[in-house]
């Protein structure tokens, strides 16, 4: 499992009430969420985001409201991958459970620009920024978490774990 | 390296003799948690998953404290849900109406929960049972409807803060100051992704009570759990309540701390958190330009018998300030009763309170209790965030029953000795 793509970046403690503000909330559709994905602090987002992109942040990404509905909005945008110095703690485990890779790397945070070409890989956890020529060592996830996000999240992963029975 | 008493109780339900602070482990679960609000989304994704089993019928809480007695149709409906997944799966420990308390009290009194064991619940509020020398901590709903299949969860192991106690509680200060001025030492997000652990000789200085308040608002701090070690005084309040076997874990004598923060409980006084975070400790001492309009004493932080009896203590032959409201909240039916058995109840209604059955209610701005705007509450809940008890204008103050109790009897916010020593 990898990915490859264009970096959009942001800076330190991007809330969720950013991510997908709450006047959307009422939806539950992945699409009409992800079209106001970011759009309070980066308008063109959701015009520029190609399938496959990444998305690169300071620290405390997701902090502020539990909702689910962020990490679904990045992931349902196009975004392949959420690297940050490090994350909020109930966006961590939303985003992983409803399958958003997610990696925690200060230095890939702090080395990655905007617009970096960057590819990641997640059995060893080493993200490669092309355009500048450097690799950043993130911590890889171990192998139920990698299932769980192949799968389409937890979820998805029990249900498979439970036909398989 | 050696590990803390968290990371011990996580490796051992992992099935690991070690783990180490970032690392990702599944684990299982002695008890899975929800509430009103929370059980029924987990329910819709249980089902629409396509679950025909719970993984232990024995094994799951469901507890409708937050708008209950029902509030409205919308309660009432949720509640409805909830009773028929109970009643499907045979849920051993579905509490309604009736036998309902606030779940953070009513786990531990009713024994749901012993050292050593490991909890999740969809209700942020879930890390209080680390006063019992648990692992617990908050979750969302789909993790919850995930757990009730499946028996386990995953985590990421947290490292942690030491919490170095010392010293003595001096009169009327209590658990609630203590966590007050922690928060206000490090922040709301001070202890962000980590344990708080408590260590030292001030440890056997605080009664259950006071560890279970302060173990409750470590969440408000950003802690993923508060833990406390298992002395006599856990051993006494479990005993009688939990019939199975369990495990005192300790952490290693080289566990590795990511720093320590030493308090002096013998210097902690009455602290008051101001609006609009749990951060902005002060002390009651300087609140008499704080004119009150309500006081609540109650809820999962402060709604237990120990409570009651702190409140009683100042209320005793004494009447809330003239155009003061008080609402008294004993947290489970079995608090509730004994008030009226120990004569708080009277003490309550004299002092012109009103006391309500079990409900989490005003803490949230649910229902009996909420604020108009330019309203004052000096609350014993946990959460002074914008507009969390009513009105986006009112304001929450957030303090111990003592402190409450004292500042309905002023009419402003004040420290205990001010009505006291009249
Ligand atoms: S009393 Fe307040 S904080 Fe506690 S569980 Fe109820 S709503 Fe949540």
């Amino acid at each position: 499992m990898n990915a490859h793509g264009t970096v959009h970046k942001y800076g330190d403690h991007v809330d969720t009430d950013v991510i997908i503000p709450a006047r959307y909330l009422a939806s539950q559709n992945h699409q009409e969420l992800a079209s106001h994905c970011m759009e309070d602090i980066d308008k063109t987002f959701i015009t520029r985001v190609k399938p496959g992109d990444l998305m690169v942040a300071g620290v405390n990404f997701g902090c502020g409201s539990s909702r689910e509905h962020a990490p679904i909005a990045i992931r349902a945008s196009g975004i392949d991958c959420v690297i940050a110095a490090n994350f909020a703690r109930i966006f961590y485990r939303n985003a992983i459970n409803i399958g958003l890779p997610i990696l925690e790397c200060p230095a890939a945070s702090a080395g990655i620009d905007d617009g970096d070409e960057v590819t990641v890989d997640f059995d060893s956890g080493v993200i490669t920024n092309i355009t500048k020529k450097e690799t950043y060592q993130a911590e890889p996830f171990p192998p139920f978490i990698k299932e769980m996000i192949a799968k389409g999240g937890l979820m998805a992963s029990l249900k498979a774990k439970e036909a398989a029975k | 390296m050696g590990m803390t008493m968290t990371q011990k109780i996580l490796a051992a339900h992992a099935g690991k003799d070690a783990v180490r602070p970032g690392q990702l482990i599944q684990a299982k679960l002695d008890l899975v948690l929800g509430n009103d609000i929370t059980t029924p989304v987990a329910i819709n994704e249980f089902e629409s998953a396509g679950f025909e089993k719970v993984f232990d019928s024995k094994r799951i809480a469901l507890v409708m404290d937050h708008f209950t007695p029902n509030k409205d149709i919308k309660a009432a409906t949720q509640c409805k849900q909830c009773r028929t997944f109970a009643k499907r799966f045979d849920i051993d420990h579905f509490y309604d109406t009736g036998a309902v308390g606030i779940e953070h009290a009513l786990l531990p009194e009713q024994g749901l929960v012993a050292p050593g064991e490991a909890v999740i619940g969809a209700d942020s509020h879930t890390c209080t049972y680390g006063a019992l020398g648990a692992f617990s901590t908050g979750v969302g709903s789909t993790d919850m409807g995930a757990a009730m299949a499946a028996g386990e969860t995953w985590f990421k192991v947290p490292s942690a803060i030491q919490v170095h106690l010392t010293g003595k509680l001096r009169p009327y200060v209590s658990g609630k100051d203590v966590i007050l001025t922690l928060i206000g030492m490090i922040g709301v997000d001070g202890a962000r992704y980590q344990s708080l652990e408590f260590t030292g000789s001030g440890v056997g200085e605080l009664s259950i009570y006071d560890r279970l308040t302060i173990c409750n608002m470590a969440i408000e701090a950003g802690a993923k759990n508060g833990i406390f070690p298992v002395d006599d005084v856990t051993r006494a309040y479990v005993e009688g309540r939990v019939d199975r076997p369990w495990t005192a874990f300790a952490a290693d004598a080289d566990a590795e701390y990511e720093r320590t923060v030493e308090i002096d409980l013998g210097a902690v006084d009455c602290t008051v958190a101001y609006p609009h975070l749990p951060e902005n400790a002060r002390s009651a001492r300087s609140g008499a330009d704080v004119a009150i309009d309500q006081v609540v004493i109650g809820s999962c932080t402060n709604g237990q018998l120990a409570d009651m009896a702190a409140a009683a203590a100042i209320l005793k032959g004494r009447h809330l300030a003239p155009g003061v409201r008080g609402i008294i909240i004993p947290a489970t039916q079995e608090i509730y009763r004994s008030c009226m058995h120990e004569g708080y109840t009277d003490i309550f209604l004299d002092a012109g309170c009103v006391v309500s059955t079990p409900t989490c209610g005003p803490c949230l701005g649910g229902h009996m209790g909420c604020l108009a705007a330019g309203e004052r509450c000096v609350s014993t809940t946990n959460r002074n965030f914008v507009g969390r008890m009513g009105h986006v204008e009112s304001e929450v103050y957030l303090a111990s029953p003592a402190v409450a109790a004292a500042s309905g009897v002023a009419g402003h916010l004040c420290h205990p000795e001010e009505v006291m020593n009249k």
